[in-house]
């Protein structure tokens, strides 16, 4: 499909969720964002329950038990890449499998057997989550009565995680996945305060969470708690200790960091460690909110040591790299804003960017980092990101699985950011690895056989 | 990997552990992904279409297009008929396929959304069609919606004129677009005219062109043709899970008398579908085929003490594990567990009836429909296998018992290239005996004690 017929594509309804230069504060009150999809359209959003899920997956000791039709919970099987040191509980798929009959006469008796198999089969469970998907509240299951019920009766946490699909977007099912976690750790208020971090936000995809937190090692700073990154139960529930939080993944974690704030006083940074910029500025940031005077000097010698290291090898790369265009298109806005950063320091210049859940505030400052005629895009759609990506002459474009495909179809290079990323892309030895992964999509000869 | 799974078997589970299907919606997807400029439709919320094209675009490693109702809270409560006019009118503005097939979801069949009355209802542009199909999630599997999808299809699209059109039909079930080929191939070579329905050639396997079209030309079903089936003589079907259903349709709707055969893998489900090619067309096997099949059974004869008496696993969908049961059997192996999650009681007689071909008493196996993977791996932990041969998510049981694996069916969301390759006809039994004759024998070399490691085998 040519250009020109794929932007008369665009739905007038989509108009104020594209920017082009006029900026995201407008006269109809900027960016149209956190706003649900329109029916009919090829929309790249997922729904309340993916939310929900992809958020509490990586607790490794938890069952996550999906109340439901059987595909909710095969497709959410071990798909987050959300590495785990300890327990692999979490990488087995547990489905009450709802029949016709369960949706005729209630699926709660099954649910409840289900609780009762797995507490009487299995030894040691410490946690479990219920997710209650689309139709459970609509032929009356009572999931949060039940897990109140079994909670007491079996003296361990049975967390109800509502997510029906229909009830929001994604954004929403992350708030859902922040309840649940508050209820995990709230019985565990009140407890001692030190001079230690949890890390919010952060999944662990390859290990990413390890690599944090063994900078946070070498700056002689404690994390208490990783939500949810190769996270237990017994890690979770320390998680009140804190004195700071530090939110990673800011879309899918700010409410919690905020409902730890009123719960716990336990004030929160939002930071970065994509890029060595936004890793540097967020450890020192670290130690200042700590007030660590002795961290903050480890942390700027550290840093310094590995921008150094880095340094050559950025050079080294750099003349293959210099002059592309990149296409962004991620989920949440903090992770765009340090994807435009990292390419700069690459020496390409970001030329189309858009996310699924961004907020008013990400757009503002993705708006300040860009060239003028950057396009912006909110919610985009296959039709729309194709457009852009065809009339800025995009050379890769950064996404998830589903661009994958659309992107070596058009013959653009492509780097996965999201759940299918086999190496970490955080940090300083996430700046080596993500510019060898740009570097080798964008070089690979088999550009040369696209017509 | 997988500590859970305990070696004591639980045989009548509360819960589905690590399932060996998914649900219906996705089968509609596939199906109708394989007409010709046609847009799949999810009556649901947003996850469910994102959750199908995310995992037919893993599979197939292309780009699958459909579109959404994205169901809200309102629309949960009152009804999802703006939805379904809201996106006839956009997918029709925006996208302009010819066809826009719906399928339901578990949540619109509960709150009892009549998609029937209310497509007839819409407006449709001239010349368009749209039609649904019901595949609500708490039913059957994905295959039973890839089952009601093709009847939609019919049941909106077909016509009997009453003018025969001297073709057969074929329906191929679930497969990939390389077995689309192959069978398109041989029927060609059979000196058929034929009708095939659905046809991902071209579609899910569409050659790197440098242009991304959401559809393309001269791939899959076209309307003409699925109005056409009406007229057809004969109908070759495969597999009962996937295409009975439909061919019963054909024959009812249609008066379209039909046989139903296994999905064609190895040499004698191969000779079946060759034969019933033959019945329609009267025509003799051409040599080509012949030469083919001479091949494969060369192949399998030449490697045939490697694999004798190899215990296999095979899981996975009913009509795909049938043909590779089949295919284990030709080669002398031993089909020890055959799963499928897919609940269909009667397949587990099928399964019977085709180790009796083989004269393999029941004790040796263990058939079970409507189960799981977890059930498999306690199987396994009782009594292991030599070779796993089924989708990718046997790997964890593959990794956690080290035993090795053979990707075949549906999903294959770690390996490449397999999709737009054959699995069916001679061609595929040769790519199939080549891939577990190797996994066996990298095996033994790779146990194998230094005393015993040979250059020539």
């Amino acid at each position: 499909m040519e250009a020109e017929s794929c932007n008369k594509n665009i739905l007038d309804a989509r108009k104020s969720s594209i920017v082009v230069t006029q900026g995201c504060n407008g006269p109809k009150g900027g960016i149209c964002c956190d706003s649900n999809s329109i029916s009919g359209s090829v929309s790249q959003r997922a729904c309340v329950y993916c939310g929900a899920r992809v958020v509490l997956n990586p607790i490794t000791d938890a069952y996550h038990i999906v109340h439901g039709p059987i595909g909710c919970s095969s497709y959410t099987w071990d798909i987050r890449g959300s590495l785990t040191s300890g327990e692999d509980i979490y990488r087995n798929s547990f489905s009450t499998d709802l029949q016709e009959t369960d949706i005729i006469f209630g699926g709660i008796r099954k649910l409840e057997a289900a609780v009762d198999e797995l507490m009487e089969k299995e030894e040691k469970v410490k946690l479990i989550f219920i997710y209650a998907t689309c139709i459970v509240g609509v032929i009356g299951d009572d999931v949060d009565a039940l897990c109140r019920m079994k909670s007491e009766q079996y003296n361990i946490p049975v967390i109800p995680v509502k997510s029906p699909g229909f009830s929001g977007n994604k954004s929403t099912g992350y708030r859902m996945a922040c309840d649940a976690i508050m209820k995990v750790i709230l019985p565990f208020k009140g407890k001692k305060k030190r001079k230690a971090i949890n890390i919010l936000g952060d999944f662990n995809l390859a290990g990413e969470m390890w690599i944090i937190k063994n900078y946070f090692k070498e700056m002689g700073i404690d994390v208490i708690s990783g939500l949810t990154g190769d996270s237990s139960y017994g890690q979770m529930i320390k998680a009140p200790e804190a004195s700071l939080n530090i939110v990673q993944c800011a879309g899918s974690s700010t409410y919690l960091a905020n409902r730890m704030e009123e719960e716990f006083g336990i004030p929160f940074l939002k930071v970065s460690f994509f890029g060595i910029e936004d890793t540097t500025a967020s450890l020192i940031r670290v130690a200042e909110a700590l007030n660590d005077e002795e961290a903050r000097k480890k942390a700027v010698a550290f840093c310094s040591k590995k921008e150094a290291e880095l340094n050559s090898f950025l050079a080294k790369y750099r003349k293959h790299l210099e002059g592309k265009k990149a296409a962004i298109y991620v989920g949440g806005g903090f992770k765009a804003i340090s994807l435009i950063r990292q390419f700069k320091a690459m020496g390409i210049e970001t030329v189309v960017v858009g996310t699924q859940t961004g907020k008013k505030e990400d757009y503002e400052i993705i708006e300040s980092l860009v060239e003028p005629d950057t396009v912006i895009l909110d919610d985009a759609n296959p039709a729309e990101l194709e457009t852009f990506m065809r009339e800025k002459g995009a050379d890769i474009l950064v996404g998830g699985v589903k661009e994958r495909p659309l992107a070596y179809k058009l013959g653009i290079a492509f780097c996965d950011h999201n759940h299918e990323r086999k190496i970490p892309l955080a940090g300083f030895e996430g700046v080596y690895n993500f510019t060898m992964e740009i570097n080798k999509s964008i070089n690979s000869p088999v550009w040369e056989f696209v017509s | 990997m997988l500590e859970l799974t305990p070696k004591e078997i639980m045989e009548k589970r509360k819960m589905t552990i690590n399932p060996c299907k998914t649900c219906e919606p996705v089968g509609a997807m596939f199906c109708a992904l394989g007409a010709e400029k046609c847009m799949p439709h999810s009556h649901g919320s947003q996850g469910c279409c994102s959750y199908h094209r995310t995992v037919l675009s893993r599979h197939f490693k292309e780009p699958a297009i459909a579109s959404s109702s994205s169901f809200t809270e309102g629309a949960s409560v009152f009804g999802g008929r703006s939805n379904i006019t809201t996106a006839v009118k956009n997918v029709f503005d925006i996208y302009n396929p010819d066809i826009m097939a719906i399928h339901t979801t578990c949540l619109s069949e509960t709150i009892g959304d009549d998609v029937g009355s209310y497509i007839f209802d819409v407006e449709v542009p001239e010349g368009k069609t749209v039609l649904y199909a019901s595949t609500p999630s708490y039913e059957g599997s994905h295959i039973q919606g890839y089952a009601n999808m093709m009847i939609g299809f019919m049941k909106y699209m077909t016509k009997k004129t009453g003018v025969p059109n001297g073709k057969v039909a074929i329906f191929p079930g679930w497969v990939n677009p390389g077995d689309d080929r192959e069978l398109k191939r041989i029927a060609g070579l059979m000196g058929a005219e034929y009708i095939y329905f659905p046809d991902h050639d071209g579609i899910l396997d569409h050659p790197m062109d440098g242009k991304n079209e959401y559809f393309h030309s001269n791939a899959g079903t076209s309307g003409a043709d699925i109005a056409a089936l009406g007229d057809c003589e004969k109908l070759i079907s495969m597999g009962i899970y996937c295409s009975l259903e439909p061919s019963e349709h054909m024959k009812k709707e249609y008066k379209v008398p039909f046989s139903n055969i296994p999905v064609p893998v190895g040499v004698k489900l191969t000779d079946q579908y060759i034969l019933e090619l033959q019945k329609f067309t009267k025509k003799e096997v051409p040599s080509a085929l012949e030469d083919e099949r001479g091949r494969l059974v060369d192949l399998m004869l030449d490697a045939h003490q490697y694999v004798y008496k190899k215990k296999a696993a095979i899981y996975g969908d009913p009509d795909i594990v049938y043909a590779f049961t089949s295919l284990c059997l030709e080669l002398g192996m031993s089909p020890k567990y055959i799963i499928t999650g897919t609940p269909k009681e009667r397949w587990e007689k099928e399964i019977k009836a085709l180790m009796d071909q083989y004269g393999v008493d029941e004790s040796e196996y263990v058939v079970k429909a409507d189960t799981d993977l977890f059930y498999l791996h306690q199987l396994i932990k009782n009594e292991t296998v030599d070779l796993l041969l089924g989708s990718s998510y046997g790997k964890q049981i593959a990794k956690a018992e080290d035993i090795p694996m053979v990707r075949m069916g549906f999903p294959v969301l770690d390996r490449y290239g397999n999709p737009i390759q054959a699995t069916v006809g001679y061609a595929g039994g040769i790519r199939y005996v080549e891939k577990i004759v190797d996994t066996l024998m990298d095996r033994l070399d790779r146990d194998v004690a230094d005393e015993d490691f040979e250059v020539v085998m």
